[in-house]
Order: C-alpha cells, then structure tokens, then sequence
C-alpha cells in the first residue's frame, strides 16, 4: 500500500506582471518525505511555497492537504492547515525573547498571555525532535544557527506537519547545517513532510529523499534520490545544460594591493574587529569565509571607508588610508560591491543613470563647476548597458525595475568602469541565477588576470573555494587562519567558521 | 526666590500640574499605541483640534457633558481610520500623510465650528466637569487634594496608563502590536494580520487622542478657541521619544512636562519677574527639544516605525 | 481577497505630472462640495465665487499674484527639503524668521539708503537658514527627529517673536504689539504702476528658476536626490550625507526667509502676529502638489492663492465659513497622496483564479 498523500498541489499557476513564475505545477508530498525543491533562482520555487503559505493567492491550480481542499488565503489559514515555513531571511523580532517570539500569533485562552503553555510546547519539541534553546534569551544574542533553530520551533509549535525550508543553510557552518538535517530526519521519521529548497546540490543529495526540479515556473524532473542520482546529473537537469566550472588560470601574485595590520573597531550595535591582519596581491583572490555576523561586513566597511577604525593601519596600494571616507579609498583606485545591492549599493527609486555615476559624479567626466554633464552621464550609462549585457529599457528606466542579476551587473559596470587595481565584493552573487553568478565569476577572473586584487566576501563556500587563490576565515572580529586553495577542504575552513582551530 | 518657590510649591500647584498632564497622557499613549504597531501618526494635532470641536459643539447642544466626550472619541476613531486607510491600506508616507490629516483635520474643525457658532461677540461656553472628590481619598493630606479631588476624565487617565502598559506587555494582543512595529514580516508569518493590527492600533490612538481634545475644551477650560491645542499634539509626539515608546515612562514625561506648563504659568502670573509671558509659553518647547536631543541618540524607536508593509515584498 | 493588484512602473510618464494634480485637485473640490452644501449654499455659486473672485479684475488678478510669491517661496523651500527627506514642517517658522530680520534691517536709520534692500534680502535669508539649521544639525548631529523639531520650532520662534513684539520691538507709535515700520527706502519698488506687485514677486519667479536648476543640473542637486532617496547607498558611494543635508536644510530654510523678507518689504512693511495665515503650512501642500518639482511649484502656488484670496469674497456672498480654504488645503494633500500612488505603480484588476 502506498502512503496517503500529504500535500498535494495541483496545476498552480502565478503570473508577475510578464514573468509567468509558476506555469501549472504539480507537486506531491508524501508522510516522511524530505523533498528536495531544486532549481536556479527565478525558476519559481519561492513563489510556489508562497502560495502554499498563504502569501499569495495563486491564479489557478488547487491545494489539497490529507487529501482535502484546503483555501488558503493567508498565512493564519497556511498555519491552521499544518503548513510552517522558514523563511530564507528569518522572521524573528531581535528585541523580544525567545519565548515571546514563539508566542507571536498564537490565539491565547484568556486575557493574558500564556507562557506556561508556550514553554510546554518548547519541552514536548525538545523531547521529540531534540530541538532547544533557552526561552528567555533575547534573540538579538543568539547565533544564526540558533535563530534557525527557533523558526524550525517556531513553526512546530504551531502543530506543522509540512515543513517549508527556504535556503536553509545559506548562513550556517557545514557543522551546523548537519545538525539541521538530523532534526529534519527526526520529523521525517515522524510521519512529517519537509519541502528543502537549495541550490546546494550535495545538501539535497545529503538529506533528501526525492526532488524535485524547476525551471522557468514548471516542473521539469522529478526523481527519487537513489544511486541513479549524481551531483552533475542534477546540475545539468537544473539548467538545462551542462555546466563547467569557471577556468582559473595561474597568475603569479603581484605587488600587494591591501595591507591591513591589527585592525580593530569599537563595536557598539555591531560586532566589532579585533586586530585583522590580512595581505592581498595583484593576480589573488582572497576569499573571506565565515558564518555572517562575524565581522566580515564591519571589515568591508572599513575597507570601504564607511565605517572608522579604532586602531591598526588599512594601506591600499602602497598608501596609508587616515580618514576613511569612501572618496579617499575610492581614489586609491578600490572598487566596491556592497552585500545589499538595493540597500546600499544602488537608489532603486532613482534611473538607472544616475545609479550608474553615483559615486563618481563628481569627476571632471560628467560634471563641471558644480554643473552635471548630462549627456557624457547618458553616454557613459548606455556604453555600460552595451558592455555588461544589463537588460534595461533604455537609461532613464526606475533602477528598482531591473532583476537581481541586472541590479548586481549595473553594480558591477559601476565599479568596474574605473579599472579598479582592489576590488571588495561582499556576497556578489547572491540571488543569482548560474548564468549571471557565471558571468560575474568571470569578470572577477579577468581582473585577476589584469594583475588586480579582489576580496571576496562570500558565505557560499562553494564560491570560495571555487575561485579564491587563498582562504581567510573570521570568526569573532578575528582572522582564524589564512588557508592556501591548496591545502583547504570543507571539513577545515568549516570547524575555523566554528571557532574551532586544530591543535598543531 | 524665596517669594517664588513659595508661590510655587503649593497643594494648588500640584493638583494643576495633574490636571494639565491628563491630555497630555492621552495624547502619548494614543500616539505610543499607533508607534508600537508602527505608524508615526502625525494627525494627532489636528485629531486633538477635530475632536475638541466635536466634543464641544456636542456638550454645547445637548448640555450632556458625557454626550460630547463619546462625539469626541468617535470623531477620533473616524480620523484614526482615515489615517489608517493612507497609510496602512495604501502604504503612503506616513510623515506627508500625518501632516496632511492635520491639515485637513484643524481645517474642518474651524470651519465646522464657524459654521454651527458663526462670529458671535462673547465666546460660546459651557459648564465644564467639576472635580469629582473621591470618597475617603480625598481627604488624605497633601495627596488627597492633589490626586483624589479632580476630574472624572483624570482618573480615567490615570488608570489608562497602567492599563496601556498591561494590554501592551501582558495580553497576547499587545504582544501581537508589537510584533507588528517591530518585524511585521514575522508577525504575518506568525499568521497575524498586519493591516488589522494596525487599523487596531489607529483607532485605539484615535480614540485617546479625542480623549485629550475633549478634556481640554470641557474640563481644563470650557470653551473652544482656535489655540485649544496650541503644539500640544506635537509635544506627545516628543514625549514618546523621550519616554522610550514606553506607556510608563511616556507618562511620567507628560508629568514632568506638566511641571514645567505650570510652573511657567505661575511665573506669568508672578509679580517677581518681568519678562512678556510669551517668553513662558515658549520654554516648554524650547526644554522638549533639548529633552529630545539628550534621549534621542540611543531611542529604540520599534524597529518598522515608518515602514509600509506589503506582504510580497521583503 | 482583494481584485487590485499594484504593479511598479518602470518609469512615470510626463502627463501624470499634469494630470495628477488636476485630478487631485477635482476630487478635493468635489469633496468639499459636500460642505459647501451642508452650509446651505449654492455649490456652482460658491465656486464660482471662490475661483472667478480673484480673476475679475486686473487688480484682483495682480493682488492674486502678489498672494502667490510667499507661496511659491514656501513651497520652493518644502520642495528642497523633502527631496533630501529633510522633513522641514518648518517653513513658518522660517519665515517669520526671514520676516524679523527684514523689519529689524529696513528699520535702520544708520545704513545707507541703497543697501538697504539688498541686506533685508541677504538678512532674510540668512535668518530663515540659521532657524533651519538648528534642527538640521540636531538631525545629523544628535538623531533627533527633524519632523517634531521643525514643527516644535515654529511655536518658539513665533511666542519668541510675540514677546520681542510685547515688549522691546514694540511700535512706539501705535502702541500695538507690532514693530516700528521699515524705511521708505527699504521699502521693495513697485513693478507695476498703481498695483502692489513688488520686486518679491519677480524673486520668488527667479527663485523657482533657480531651485530647477540647482535639482536638475547641479552636482548638489544629484546628491541631494541621491541622499533623499537611499542615504546608506549615497554614504557608500562617497557622499558626505551629513553635509548634504545641512545644505539642503540652509537652502530650504533661506527660500522661506525670503517669503518672510516679501512680505515685510513688499506688503506690510512691519512685524506683526498675523503676518503669516500658515504660508509655511501650505507650501507643504503646493511642494506636494507639484510633486516636488520647482516649476510645478509656480502654478500650485497661484492655485491656492486665488483659493485664499477668493475664499473671503465667497464668505462675504455666499456665507461658507472662509476655513472652506483651510479645508481644501488639507483635502488635495491627502488626495494628491493617494493619487501619486499611480505615478509609482501601475492599477490592475486581477482576474478572478480558480480555487
């Protein structure tokens, strides 16, 4: 007899303006099923789990929980049919603790809160599922791996029986992300469905029990994960084709582009540096792994001019930066890719040619006694669109139009326009699609070949070890250990991510 | 000195320094509640404006005191809609919507009040609340005087502001609204509405703030002027940063700010010095915003204050 | 649920610029039709009254026109600041500011006579930019919000201007609580024989050319849209927000002395309490209104002086309270709100899904 279905969706279709995000999907869950929701970005997972939570009203199709209808209008609905979602960026409240964090949205009996009852519920997951946290910590302390933690909680205490993972592990150690999948092993064999969407293609190998693959809105594979089953096999039905790895030539490390010497910073609300020694040269790629939160963004900052160091020398280029502003490093021919493309990389409210000269306008190339020079601005902007393939209506368009990897490329055409020797890249590729992370790989390759030096912030590790020459990992405001390409394996940057250091 | 600090520090003074804190206490908590789930309502001068003229024309008309404290509060629930529907509904800026609903709001209120009264010679009064002294309470020395012979309209405040803090801190409700101001993402996955939690949250402020507009037109004085609010309503709007959006601290600012309107009206009406009583008038303003500036560097502002929620969006 | 879907327009098209306005403007009327009505008045006639009132006569037409140069000003200077989400509520403020100094310099018999109007101007300026740096410098300097500063402003420097006007500035002539008139000679030249029109007017016109210029081709212009619109980005890309701000602040507050300096110079010649019905309040409306464009800054501000202007001769025929202004005020700035909705997003119907 084949086990009763759990969920079952049927033709669901939503359309975005002209992007038709999901094109009549079928899916099924079955009771213990771990089912793996691969595809690149864009091809149409998210919006089909938001649909299922409730976050969109889909245009067609039908969802059927135990076999039952089930209208799910909104997010209350999604919970009261069983159906918890993580989602990729959490949705916890910093400043409360955990315990009211759990309580959030719960239909209390009576006036008062009810804390007994929530903190039974913390005990019952913790016996079952061996999942814990202390219920009165502010979640503002806790790690990542335990804010997690507690939307896994979270949505258990709701009584889920669907389980709805968005990118689970993007910001855990590869330690902590098998701790994720024993607890998803524990639910499985609870007669639970977890839907796990990743692009990690050995996560899904790892933990799951089928998978299914999107692309453009529709489901183009389905296959149970048995040894018919490989890495490369996966990619190439993710994609479409057959992928390679970008080519890294051999360079010979050059004159050093960014010195940094016991940098340190005073923390306040972020976490602070203490004493980073770090080295890069013309012709590297250092690639800076860690679990976010460690002081990766705080050491962009400073590099970048927009965060003051409390001690220790920053020297780029063969000069000492005092002031840190962002000009000052921008003259010492640094370029910059922010982790948050909209937030505090490009104006999305404003066109697309201004973002395009934004921190250069004040160059003798576009303006002039104070005076801009629209059309060198227009020319330059509709010569970068060209080059870097920016798929954009003309320059004038509302920058917050643009997709992901359009956004990231007219970040990239910023940046690069000015032959930059130091370029910092915090997470350039995430939300990407392969061919626009492909493309953006490759532009780093050739400015390594150039003789420039690029940082490379990332918390892909996959990225890491795929184009770095040498691998920093930060742990706590501090650099643990500085790996050659050649001698670092998962299993060694991911204890150093975990503070861990071997003994010698 | 001597002279004035005895002029000053009486019974009467702190029994006015309660009576003028009663708005004021209104006024903040109804602004705290719209905060805490997220919206600066900046209506709250012209809903305070609206709501005195409601309330008063109201009382003027049928002599029922009660009658236009309920026109008061309603015509507070309506704007705290209004500006629901701006803000929540069609997500606008909440800075330009805020001005323009007191833009709107004192605009009607003058005409409004034109309309029904016209221009006569002498002020249209009523005869406003009498301090109710409470039994047994009020004969307490010193403090009985001061808190237990006031306003029935005080001593709703004065139970509001723990009711606030219970309703906030205490009740699933409370801890919903500030999920709601604080990470509306969270709180909608939670499965709790964000658009009604904040329309909750409108009305609820609304209707405090046309508490405060009616006490001051039918208890502190017994008309209404075109000054009735004066910069009150942007006051609350200081206090609740100074009082850290919260409803305990956010009172003992409009207390402390109370202190300081009394006083200044002592001073005014004190022979010992000769300054124009504008200069009084202006020293409460001038001490808020230097309150504001020693407090505002560390605020905790909840963290989606002025942000519009679309559940699609990140 | 809802049948209405919001979709982000890639770019806005120039007509909506014109027609949104218009349209918002039309919804306030129709609106306020209602109260026009409920005080037992003819709406075509009370309307009539109120728009055609101000056009009738050449001489009403000019008055008009003299009206509108403290407008254009106000709203030039709400248009500056709010571009850099410097919320300046200020404006009134900053006015009375510009209009203290105008009187205090126009008044000095130991200046020569021709510099006299040069320094009202420069004076105004300057005061209406220092009264708006103080919260711009509390904003960058100590985080304390700008919209309750600006407006918290307002009340002190008008009580502060009352108390000089009550005590030392007090008119020794008269006796009223209003300053000493200025000079003949500080007095702006007429523009135009037998009417008001004074040199403040053609400021104001060479004012709005001015902030379009400054917005639209100025290195300044570009950060401060770039700084109103994503100030982290604008931090990240070198520039300096705290300097941009203060700038704009200064600009913001220096336009609104100049409304002030007008009004002195051109009409009153003096200080006193009414000198300002909320100029300030309702450039927040005409900035809004013109969607923060200074040329559409222009025909705003005449809009709502022909409406200040022919609400008093509407009162006097028709009886509607004159606060129908105040009322309309208030009214087009929350339906210009909700209409420029539909310069960012696109309206459309969802069809119906099968469930």
């Amino acid at each position: 007899m084949e086990s009763p279905s759990l969920l079952e969706m049927r033709g669901i279709a939503k359309r975005f303006g002209d992007v038709q995000a999901n094109d009549g999907v079928d899916l099924t869950l079955k009771c213990g099923d771990i089912l793996g929701l691969l595809g690149e970005n864009g091809a149409g997972k998210t919006t089909l789990m938001n649909i299922l939570f409730g976050v969109y009203a889909a245009d067609a199709g039908r969802i059927a929980i135990d076999g039952r209808i089930a209208h799910i209008r909104n997010s209350a609905d999604a919970l009261a049919h069983g159906v918890g979602m993580v989602h990729q960026h959490f949705h916890l409240i910093p400043r409360l603790t955990v315990l009211e964090n759990m309580m959030v949205g719960q239909s209390g009996r009576g006036l008062r809160l009810d804390r007994g009852f929530a903190l039974g519920r913390m005990r019952e997951i913790e016996r079952s599922f061996g999942l814990r946290l202390p219920p009165d910590a502010r979640v503002g302390d806790l790690t990542i791996g335990e804010q997690q933690r507690l939307e896994i909680i979270k949505a258990l205490a709701r009584g889920a029986r669907i389980l709805i993972l968005d990118e689970p592990t993007a910001a855990l150690t590869p330690q902590e992300a098998e701790g994720l999948f024993m607890a998803l092993r524990a639910m499985a064999g609870q007669r639970m469905g977890v839907i796990f969407i990743s692009h990690k293609l050995h996560e899904i190998l790892a933990v799951t029990t089928r998978v299914v693959i999107m692309q453009q809105g529709r489901v183009v594979a389905e296959t149970a994960n048995d040894d018919t089953v490989s890495k490369k096999r996966l990619a190439e039905l993710m994609t479409g084709h057959e992928i390679t790895p970008p080519s890294k030539v051999p360079t010979t490390p050059g004159r050093v582009r960014l010195r940094i010497e016991n940098l340190q910073t005073r923390g306040g609300a972020r976490p602070s540096l203490k004493g980073v020694c770090l080295e890069v040269r013309g012709g590297e790629i250092l690639g800076i792994a860690g679990v976010s939160g460690n002081g990766q963004a705080e050491l962009a900052d400073v590099i970048a001019g927009v965060l003051p160091a409390s001690g220790g020398t920053l020297e780029i280029n063969g000069t000492k930066v005092f002031r840190f502003t962002p000009r000052e490093v921008q003259a010492l021919e640094a370029g910059r890719i922010p982790e948050d493309r909209m937030g505090t990389g490009l104006v999305t409210s404003l066109p697309l040619r201004s973002c395009m000269v934004l921190s250069r306008i004040r160059e003798r190339r576009f303006s002039r006694w104070g005076f801009l020079k629209h059309r060198a601005i227009g020319r330059f902007a509709d010569q970068q669109i060209r080059s870097f393939g920016i798929r954009a209506a003309g320059n004038h368009v509302r920058t917050g139009t643009l997709s992901g990897g359009n956004l990231q490329k007219a970040l990239l055409a910023r940046e690069l326009a000015w032959e930059p020797t130091l370029l910092l890249a915090a997470q350039p590729t995430r939300g990407l699609d392969v061919a626009a992370a492909r493309f953006v790989h490759q532009r780093f390759l050739d400015l390594r070949g150039r003789d420039g030096a690029i940082v490379l912030i990332s918390e892909d590790l996959e990225e890491i070890f795929a184009l770095s020459d040498r691998i920093a990992v930060m742990f706590e405001g501090r650099v643990m250990d500085v790996l050659d390409i050649r001698a670092a394996t998962v299993a060694k940057v991911g204890l150093l991510m975990a503070g861990v250091r071997e003994a010698a | 000195m001597n002279e004035i600090l005895s002029q000053v520090f009486q019974v009467g003074f702190f029994a006015a320094v309660i009576r003028i804190a009663t708005p004021l206490v209104f006024g903040t908590l109804g602004e705290l509640f719209a905060e805490r789930a997220g919206v600066l309502n900046l209506g709250i001068e012209g809903i305070m404006m609206l709501a005195a003229m409601a309330g008063f024309s109201t009382a003027f008309f049928t002599g029922s005191l009660w009658l236009g404290v309920l026109a008061a509060v309603l015509t507070g629930v309506m704007a705290g809609a209004l500006m629901g529907l701006l803000t929540v509904s069609l997500g606008l800026s909440q800075h330009v919507s805020g001005i323009g609903l007191t833009l709107l709001c004192s605009g009607l209120s003058f005409f409004f009040y034109r309309l029904i009264f016209g221009q006569p010679s002498s002020l249209p009064k009523i005869s406003s609340f009498e301090p109710l002294a409470l039994p047994g309470l009020a004969d307490i020395p010193v403090l009985g005087p001061i808190l237990f012979n006031q306003f029935a309209l005080v001593y709703l405040a004065m139970a509001i502001v723990p009711a606030a803090a219970f309703v906030l801190y205490q009740t699933p409700w409370g801890l919903n609204l500030r999920a709601v101001g604080e990470n509306p993402h969270a709180a909608y996955s939670a499965g709790v509405s964000v658009t009604a939690m904040r329309y909750q949250a409108l009305l609820v402020s609304g209707a405090l703030m046309g508490l405060a507009g009616a006490f001051l037109c039918m208890a502190q004085y017994n008309a209404y002027t075109f000054g009735v609010i004066s910069g009150r309503g942007w006051v609350c709007i200081a206090l609740i940063v100074f009082g850290q959006w919260n409803p305990w601290k956010s009172a003992a600012g409009s207390i402390l700010f109370a202190c300081i309107d009394a006083l200044q009206l002592r001073l005014q009406a004190s022979s010992a010095v000769h300054l124009p009583y504008q200069v009084f008038l202006m020293l409460p303003f001038v001490l808020t915003i230097v309150g504001m500036a020693l407090v505002s560097r560390n605020a905790l502002a909840p963290a989606a204050l002025l942000k519009p929620f679309r559940k699609e969006a990140r | 649920m809802t049948g209405i879907r919001l979709e982000l327009r890639a770019q806005s098209p120039w007509w909506l610029n014109v027609l949104l306005p218009l349209g918002a403007v039309g919804a306030t009327l129709v609106l306020c039709s209602g109260l026009v009505v409920l005080a037992g008045a003819d709406v075509f006639t009370a309307y009539s009254k109120l728009f055609l009132s101000s056009l009738s006569t050449a001489f009403n037409l000019v008055e008009t026109v003299v009206k509108a140069a403290p407008l254009v000003f106000t709203g030039l200077a709400v248009t500056v600041a709010f571009r850099a989400k410097f919320w300046n509520i200020g404006a009134e403020g900053q006015l009375l500011a510009g209009a203290m100094a105008a009187a205090f310099i126009g008044a000095r018999e130991g200046l020569p006579a021709w510099s006299l109007v040069p320094l009202m101007i420069a004076g105004g300026a300057l005061a209406g930019s220092v009264w708006a740096l103080v919260p711009a410098v509390l904003k960058t300097r100590y985080k304390v919000d700008d919209v309750v500063t600006t407006l918290l402003l307002n009340f002190v420097l008008f009580y502060g201007m009352m108390a000089l006007l009550d005590g030392p500035w007090k008119d020794p002539l008269s006796g009223y609580p209003d300053s000493p008139d200025i000079r003949m000679e500080a007095e702006f030249p007429i523009l135009l024989r037998a009417t008001r029109l004074h040199l403040g007017v053609l400021l104001a016109a060479v004012a709005a050319a001015g902030v379009w210029l400054l917005l639209r081709h100025t290195t300044l212009g570009f950060e401060i849209d770039a700084v109103g619109e994503n100030p982290n980005a604008a931090r990240y890309a070198g520039i300096h927000l705290a300097a941009v701000t203060l700038i704009a602040a200064a600009v913001s507050g220096a336009l609104a002395g100049l409304a002030g300096v007008g009004e002195v110079a051109g009409i009153h010649f003096q200080v006193m309490a009414g000198l300002s019905p909320g100029y300030g309040y309702t450039g927040i409306v005409i900035a809004m209104l013109a969607r923060l464009n200074p040329i559409g800054v222009v025909p705003a501000a005449v809009f709502f002086a022909i409406i200040i202007t022919g609400a008093e001769a509407m009162s006097r025929a028709t009886g509607v309270p004159v606060f129908l202004a105040d009322v309309i005020q208030g009214m087009a700035l929350v339906t210009m709100l909700a209409a420029l909705m539909l310069t960012q997003y696109r309206i459309r119907l969802n069809r119906p899904g099968h469930e």
